[in-house]
């Protein structure tokens, strides 16, 4: 056959061989990838979405410094048995501001799209020493350790500038006032007026129940704490917004 | 004088680790630099004690073997012993972290935590074992059908130590903590751009021994190992884009965010599958196959169909990783289309690869290793298909999220990467340390049938734990309420876990029977043994049934 023939001057030439193959891997990500960069409806039209608080980001590090996201997904598909169990599935919206996402991929523990609110500051802080003594079956591992772990607070306005760098709207402000409110977050008695003003619907309190350090347990529960409760998903208009 | 340079640069290395260490502004960095330091300070000082004054050109080559074959096999030598040494490794990892699945309290925190361990075993195994099965084969092959000495002279030896370096740094990090999060991309941003100087390395080594080749015809599977090392490069460039917090910081953050990140990651995720796990892997068969069967390729023309029909499609089946998530609904349907179109050039692969057996059946009886490749393809070809029917959306949305994905990629990675590797190995060492044969067929046929049976236990009790947790998330009383709670769902596969753990440890029996195997072949041992077959040496079947009548 003549395309057979024709095939023999790519078996020939490695310059057009290695043209062609990098032609034929491009194509699939070009059509895939790019326009969801650019097609609109790529991502709902949502209010309440903020992004993170120093604190919360600081602890989204310690989830993904510890793997979390190789057990715990946090994507709700659209099934009964799974808005029942976990709430309103996901939006897309709801990860905008997540350098990288954390949809996971396996559940060997459960989602925790939605997990803000459900539990107690004591639970989750109990849970995360020792598991088996809130939950007797569970498998998870112990993170006794976070409780002494202390928050690198300092250079915190560094990992504001990177998130604004790659499209996060932290504003100057924000940045400027990092370390300040990464420890207020978690002090009820500091003055928390600009924090509150600067991050709408943030939970201040003391989250690892010891007062007298900042550590990466306090870090970790405000930012479970905080997942899923931000979008209002009752002005959420479902109808608006297939994709 | 030899070595020399090379002793110096590492020294300057090492004192730039040093540096590193001295200027980091975060712990996790420090740690890491220190860690570089150690490597690359005992690297200067193994490498320093090596150097000779002895003109160059000179033979001393490493392992004392002369290479009489004319072609750069030293840095293959090496290749073959990291691949079953980074194998064993990966396997003993996969076992720790199935027993702690089952008894949680064999995680010790922080380090050896499921978590960082998990990242630890699927690169060991994808990035170290296969990794080094790839380049050291792929070098193989390249000098032999091209007829071509490796380009670039001591540039081959980069890409090995620097992919070494790459592999104890990433692992390192893993341990302490230093993670993007990205499913094997895990690697911060320092690590990438180390593996992205590798690879480049990788690339020019690769094409420059092909540009100088003295046969006019490309052979086939270098269009695999060509098409796999292009597009690892692109994958691996995009997927980690990303800003860090400071050049002396060990944390960045990726340049995507929320649902084009999700895309891209699994754009990358499953291409490692696709062109790590695959289309370099069919670049190992189409050399090593019809070696061992001592047949020519079934179908010239076949080839070249699902060569291009299997790089084109695999880009595109990412999506399927997403189904019924928050990414757009054309895009998991693409995704789910392409996916399923995949399984023909998949099994394009698997036919040309079994059909290059025939007139050539009768070895099976004899001859382990080739038992060890058909195996692997009937593996590839089990998986090639399972994968395609678990993208279609229905079955999805009972398979995600499950230990049936789990059990999925092991019976691509257990049967197809792992087999294939093994019987290359089994085909490698005689020939690279000049032996006569194998230390024991006997042996090999061992590593066979313990690495089969783990395998099928471990696929089998995953499809079980898998469809078990599925069906109870989504089980409803007459009530109409669920009648699980997820913790039930954890505890109610607890015998299955313990299962798994039990058939990876046949699987990591048979790669230990190996390791042993392949020492004393190398020692130059040949064991006395009654051939494979039961019958005298040479006795094919024509003549015993000449000899009956």
């Amino acid at each position: 056959m003549a395309l057979f023939d024709h095939h023999k001057k790519l078996e020939r030439n490695v310059s057009l061989l290695f043209v062609f193959s990098l032609v034929a891997v491009l194509i699939g990500g070009i059509v895939e990838i790019v326009p969801l960069f650019y097609v609109k409806n790529t991502i709902e039209k949502v209010q309440g979405m903020r992004p993170y608080t120093p604190l919360e980001l600081a602890g989204r590090n310690v989830y993904i410094r510890e793997g979390c996201y190789v057990c715990h997904s946090q994507m709700i598909r659209p099934f009964r048995d799974e808005v029942e169990r976990y709430g309103h599935y996901s939006l897309a919206a709801e990860s905008m501001y997540d350098h990288p996402f954390q949809w996971g991929s396996k559940r060997t523990g459960p989602d925790l799209a939605r997990v803000g609110g459900r539990y107690s500051d004591e639970w989750h802080v109990q849970h995360l020493i020792h598991p088996q003594s809130v939950v007797p079956e569970s498998i998870m591992p112990t993170y006794a350790f976070l409780m002494d772990a202390e928050v690198d607070a300092e250079n915190f306005a560094g990992h504001l500038k990177a998130n604004r760098a790659v499209g996060v709207p932290y504003s100057d402000a924000m940045i400027e006032n990092a370390t300040a409110d990464l420890q207020a977050q978690a002090n009820p008695d500091a003055d928390t007026n600009g924090l509150e003003e600067r991050y709408a619907k943030i939970s201040i309190r003391d989250f690892d129940g010891n007062p007298n350090r900042l550590s990466e347990m306090d870090a970790l529960v405000a930012y479970l704490q905080m997942l899923g409760t931000l979008v209002d998903l009752k002005a959420y208009k479902q109808d608006e917004n297939f994709r | 004088m030899r070595n020399g340079t090379e002793a110096i640069v590492l020294a300057a290395a090492t004192f730039m680790a040093f540096m590193a260490a001295a200027a980091a502004s975060d712990d996790l960095f420090r740690a890491h630099a220190w860690v570089l330091f150690f490597v690359l300070g005992i690297a200067t000082l193994v490498l320093m004690r090596r150097v000779e004054f002895a003109p160059v050109g000179a033979k001393t080559s490493i392992f004392n073997r002369e290479d009489t074959s004319g072609y750069m096999d030293d840095v293959i030598r090496f290749g073959a012993v990291a691949t079953v040494f980074w194998g064993v490794v990966g396997f003993l990892v996969g076992v720790v972290i199935a027993a702690q699945l089952a008894w949680p309290w064999l995680n010790i925190e922080p380090y050896f935590n499921f978590g960082r361990l998990r990242p630890l075993h699927t690169s060991a195994v994808i990035f170290a074992f296969g990794g080094n099965a790839l380049i050291c084969t792929s070098f193989y092959v390249v000098q032999r059908t091209c007829r071509a000495r490796l380009f670039g002279g001591n540039l081959a030896w980069f890409v090995f130590w620097g992919y070494q370096l790459f592999i104890v740094m990433a692992a390192t990090g893993y341990l302490l903590g230093v993670t993007q999060s990205k499913e094997y991309a895990e690697p911060e941003w320092y690590v990438d751009l180390w593996l992205t100087i590798v690879w480049v390395a990788y690339l020019i080594v690769f094409l420059g021994t092909i540009v100088r080749r003295k046969e006019p015809h490309i052979y086939v599977a270098n269009w695999f190992f060509l098409s796999f090392i292009i597009t690892v490069a692109m994958l691996h460039l995009v997927n980690n884009a990303a800003v860090p917090v400071s050049l002396t910081g060990a944390k960045s953050y990726s340049a995507f965010a929320g649902v084009q990140d999700a895309l891209t990651q699994w754009w990358y995720g499953h291409n490692a599958v696709g062109f790590f796990l695959t289309a370099g892997f069919l670049g190992m068969m189409y050399y090593f196959v019809p070696k061992q069967a001592e047949r020519p390729i079934f179908s010239y023309r076949l080839s070249i169909i699902h060569f291009w029909a299997l790089i084109f499609l695999y880009i595109w089946a990412g999506p399927h990783h997403l189904h019924y998530t928050a990414l757009p609904d054309w895009a998991q349907t693409l995704g789910m289309v392409f996916s399923i179109m995949l399984w023909m050039p998949s099994w394009g692969g698997m036919i040309n690869g079994l059909m290059t057996l025939q007139g050539a059946w009768d070895k099976l009886r004899t001859d382990p290793v080739l038992r060890m490749f058909v195996i692997s393809l009937a593996f590839y070809g089990m998986s090639t298909f399972e994968g395609p029917m678990m993208s279609i959306k229905s079955v999805n949305s009972l398979s995600h999220y499950t230990d049936w994905t789990i059990g999925h990629v092991h019976s691509g990675a257990l049967g197809w990467n792992g087999m294939i590797t093994f019987g290359c190995i089994y085909f490698l060492v005689p020939k690279l340390w000049n032996r006569e044969r194998l230390y024991s067929l006997r042996l090999v046929n061992w590593h066979l049938w313990l690495a089969t049976i783990g395998i099928v236990i471990y696929a089998a009790v995953m499809w079980v734990a898998g469809i078990t947790q599925g069906l109870m998330w989504r089980e409803y009383d007459d009530q109409g309420f669920l009648v699980n709670s997820f913790i039930e769902t954890v505890s109610a596969i607890h015998p299955e876990y313990v299962m798994r753990m039990i058939g990876g440890l046949i699987y990591l029996a048979g790669a230990l029977v190996m390791s042993y195997n392949i020492w004393r072949t190398i020692r130059g041992d040949l064991r006395n043994e009654v051939p494979m077959g039961g019958h005298a040496a040479g006795a094919a079947p024509a003549t015993r049934v000449a000899a009956a009548q």
